[in-house]
């Protein structure tokens, strides 16, 4: 398998425009007769399918939800960042860059990065233009705030719910299109497999989630625009469709895994209450403005939090980051809490909590402001918790929240399969080893509307693309693939749901390839998923009929391929033999804990093929050159 | 706390169905009302039987997938709330709680809790968006929008498409979300050129489909879980109006095009 980035020469500014003028064009009678198949309608896909519909390709997009509006970009809270630099306050595309390069510790493609700071300005533009509604000044003009890891503020948002706005403007820019014929929405459809004809992807496999028929759909590019894998964990911030499974086929089709092990945990969500737990809900970073973390000092204090005197109390962030406090960055406030709780000293039920105190704040600006500030985010905890955050400090513990890993791609959004291209989250490429706050909806809206439809047609317009009837031996194969999945699934009848066994798979990686990870636990946890995946093919249930609306079969489907893919996932973690951003190897720290990266050996991108069923994936590599910026630690002193 | 569910359960479309009487013990009241269903489900598995469906996914009350009627009531007695965040402390031992799904004409029902919406899909397509071509927009700063406007916009994007409007309405009247859609777009300068023709179109789908008139019950701004008003609705009315008339003036007014 052979990685080429593709990355076009010249001075970074001018790459991708470049990269533009040189790519071939369509013509618009030949793009009546190119179909484009899109799955998944969040950020990426839906801006994606909505441009190439207005294109003139022919576009087919496909949802496994009701509705093109419920994908889980909807649940972004802060912001979207932009290099406009409407602040005056020294902003810049380079700043942009160079910050999020810097945010990913050094292991993501600087011609990529830059190309998302270089577009990001458009993207304010197209949706105001399609009636964003973000927030204003006084005077009118668009408003900021600042987010971690930024020296500036360039992040634009619509009160706490930025990402349903950004995807309800994407939205309706796709209804817009279906409405005029030129996009062809298909809802309640999974995709199930990628059907590859003389090495390229012509089409994929869907299964109508009401009537359990599968559909064989030919095309002549696929866009996957599938989201992350948080929910592999089980318990995550995502929403609980989220899966790897579009991906994980893919995969198995030829297409290139980068970094699995590129996880983010996000440091402030509300802790787990119960085993019945069936997610997370993020609290916004922002809390930490005025809030401070602790915990008892001693080991199994049980005393009620206002009955905790100053002199028991462990303000851990503020002792041991004096210069960054309780504002330290997401990764190293996530292993310090860990860190705490492993030592006894959690809060709330289970121990698995720190506090996050506003009783200084309130003291100090009164209840009015914090409320003017945060009334929403403590309306949203008291609800969940039953608590009210004014006279008793939030519990917080963290949890997956995002993916950096994703499918290889080169910088046309390409995969190693000619044909697949892969948009937004499912993509390994812009956010290395770890993600900044509010470029998730950048980097999304940058592939859709911006990059794809420029390398799309390129693809297009440089192959040889002869028609494929979707009666073609490969399309029956995919199907019969898919067909015996769902019929070995039904067949096991075994004593346990999918959920339990999806629980227990989801732990054991929190345990062991969670926020800290070492050789003995990557070894542990590879022997225990083994084992978890043969309960599962021994043990599952699943009820109902695979004809018929059966979530408990949808369930099963995508947990099946979750059994395999942490394998992968914990694989990847234990060869990469150095901490970088969210991948944290105990065995390579600074003195201080902090993550100690090895560029020697792995300043590179780790892509994963797949060698066939009970054979060891083979791991590539594609090494990273920076040629503008320079590698450093990254610094929170 | 122990409960007594009546659960709504119809297999398909064609099924007539029939309520379900359940027993359920031990329930925390930590949990979400979605994971009590979850806790019934897991029973219901190691039964054998089918478990009750339930369209749920984001469970932080903005991707408008999940949703029933509780005890008579769509998303159930907390006000302001989708049925994800609502917990389980605001049932006593010993309830009696009675779960159906959103029922209107509009919204046939497709499996147990699960109602086909893809009506409003549907009337989005029809107008509910601002023409604009990707690469086709100014600079996101030349034109301004006062502030109290884009808070009013926003205040009526918030619609998260769930539903529930229409399920409390006796028209059945999708009025509420189909004027959220008119308010957000029709207060921004940027949704004028197509405002008119906007809430024409928009508001003759949702007939279409099957959806009733708006007779000011109000139910709708009872139970939307973003609180959003039903002064929307009345925005909407006076576009659709004035887009009646505008409709001849805009063709030139001659007497062959005035309808």
């Amino acid at each position: 398998m052979k990685l080429d980035p593709r990355i076009p020469s010249g001075p970074i500014e001018s790459k991708w425009t470049r990269r533009k003028n040189e790519a071939a064009l369509v013509s618009p009678a030949n793009k009546k007769k190119s179909t484009i198949l899109v799955v998944g309608t969040g950020l990426a896909g839906a801006s994606a399918a909505s441009t190439l519909g207005d294109l003139g390709y022919q576009v087919k997009v496909f949802t496994y939800h009701d509705s093109a509006r419920r994908a889980h970009s909807i649940a972004a809270q802060g912001g979207i960042n932009a290099a406009k630099n409407y602040q005056y306050d020294g902003d810049s595309i380079y700043r942009l860059f160079y910050e999020t390069l810097k945010g990913g510790d050094f292991r993501a493609r600087e011609a990529n990065v830059y190309r998302l700071a270089e577009v990001s300005g458009a993207i304010i533009d197209q949706c105001v233009a399609q009636g964003v509604p973000f927030a204003r000044e006084y005077g009118g003009y668009l408003a900021n705030r600042s987010f971690g890891g930024a020296q500036v503020s360039r992040t634009f948002y619509a009160r706490g719910q930025t990402g349903q706005q950004l995807l309800l403007g994407a939205y309706s820019a796709l209804a817009r299109t279906v409405g005029a014929g030129a996009v062809q929405l298909f809802t309640r459809k999974e995709m199930v497999d990628l059907v590859v004809v003389d090495g390229r992807a012509r089409g994929i496999i869907t299964r109508d989630l009401v009537t359990g028929e599968f559909e064989a759909h030919a095309g002549e590019a696929v866009l996957l625009c599938t989201g992350g894998y948080s929910n592999l964990y089980y318990l995550s911030t995502n929403a609980k469709n989220c899966n790897v499974s579009a991906a994980w086929r893919a995969y198995k089709r030829g297409a290139a895994f980068a970094n699995p092990c590129y996880t983010q945990i996000h440091p402030t969500c509300i802790p787990v209450a119960g085993d019945y737990q069936s997610k997370l809900t993020l609290m916004s970073e922002s809390l930490r403005n005025d809030g401070r973390i602790w915990v008892p000092k001693k080991a199994g204090d049980h005393r009620e939090p206002d009955q905790i005197p100053d002199e028991d109390r462990d303000y851990y962030l503020e002792r041991m980051y004096p210069s960054y406090g309780n504002l330290a960055p997401r990764d190293i406030s996530s292993r310090a809490a860990k860190r705490m709780c492993d030592e006894g000293r959690g809060v709330g039920p289970g121990g698995r909590g720190v506090y996050l105190d506003f009783r200084d704040s309130l003291k100090r600006l009164g209840r009015a402001v914090i409320e003017e500030r945060y009334g929403n985010l403590f309306e949203m905890y008291e609800r969940i918790t039953g608590e009210d955050p004014y006279t008793r400090p939030m519990r917080i513990y963290p949890a997956l929240h995002y993916t950096m890993g994703g499918l290889w791609v080169d910088y046309d959004l390409m995969s190693t399969v000619p044909g697949l291209f892969v948009l937004g989250e499912a993509n390994f490429s812009d956010h290395g080893a770890n993600r900044l706050g509010a470029s998730a909806l950048m980097q999304g809206l940058a592939d859709g509307y911006f990059v794809i439809p420029v390398t799309v047609g390129d693809y297009l317009a440089n192959s040889r693309l002869p028609k494929v009837s979707a009666d073609r031996p490969e399309f029956q194969e995919a199907k019969a693939t898919a067909q015996d999945l769902v019929r070995r699934l039904m067949a096991v009848r075994g004593s346990r749901s999918v959920d339990s066994l999806h629980r227990e798979l989801g732990l054991t990686l929190w345990e062991h390839v969670g926020m800290a990870r070492t050789r003995e636990s990557l070894t542990t946890a590879i022997e225990k998923i083994r084992r978890i995946r043969e309960a599962f093919w021994n043990d599952v249930r699943v009820p109902g009929d695979a004809a018929d609306l059966n979530q408990e079969l949808e369930k099963a489907a995508r947990v099946a391929d979750y059994m395999e893919f942490a394998e992968l996932l914990a694989r990847d973690a234990l060869e990469r033999e150095e901490s970088c951003g969210g991948h944290f190897r105990e065995e390579h720290q600074t003195e201080d804990g902090e993550a100690k990266r090895d560029d020697e050996r792995f300043c590179h991108v780790a892509a994963w093929e797949y060698a066939g069923p009970g054979k060891d994936p083979v791991r590539h590599v594609e090494p990273l050159s920076f040629e503008v910026v320079h590698l450093a630690q990254r610094s929170y002193k | 706390m122990n409960l007594t569910l009546h659960i709504w359960r119809q297999k398909s479309k064609g099924d007539e169905g029939r309520f379900q009487r359940y027993e359920l013990k031990n329930i925390s009241e930590h949990m979400s009302f979605l994971e009590m269903l979850d806790v019934l489900n897991e029973e219901l598995i190691g039964k054998g039987e089918e478990p009750v469906h339930f369209e749920h996914d984001c469970r932080e009350g903005i991707c408008g997938c999940c949703g029933a009627v509780v005890n008579g009531t769509p998303h159930g007695p907390r006000p302001g709330t989708t049925l994800c965040q609502l917990h389980m402390r605001f049932f006593h031992d010993g309830d009696q709680i009675v779960i159906e799904p959103f029922r209107s004409a509009a919204f046939p029902v497709m499996k147990d809790l699960i109602v086909d919406r893809s009506a409003f899909d549907r009337i989005i397509q029809a107008g509910g968006f601002i023409t604009v071509r990707t690469g086709n927009a100014p600079d996101a700063s030349a034109v301004p929008v006062p502030k109290p406007q884009a808070e009013m916009a926003m205040d009526a994007a918030e619609c998260i498409g769930c539903g529930a409007c229409v399920a409390a309405c006796p028209n059945g009247s999708a009025s509420l979300f189909v004027s959220a859609k008119l308010s957000h777009l029709g207060l921004l300068p940027q949704g004028q050129p197509e405002r008119l023709q906007r809430a024409l179109s928009m508001i003759r789908t949702a007939e279409a489909e099957g959806f009733g008139h708006c007779t000011n019950y109000g139910e709708c701004e009872a139970v939307c879980p973003k609180r959003i008003s039903i002064r929307h609705i009345a925005r909407a009315n006076k576009d659709f109006h004035k887009a009646s008339f505008a409709l001849w003036s805009g063709s030139g007014g001659k007497a062959s095009s005035v309808p």
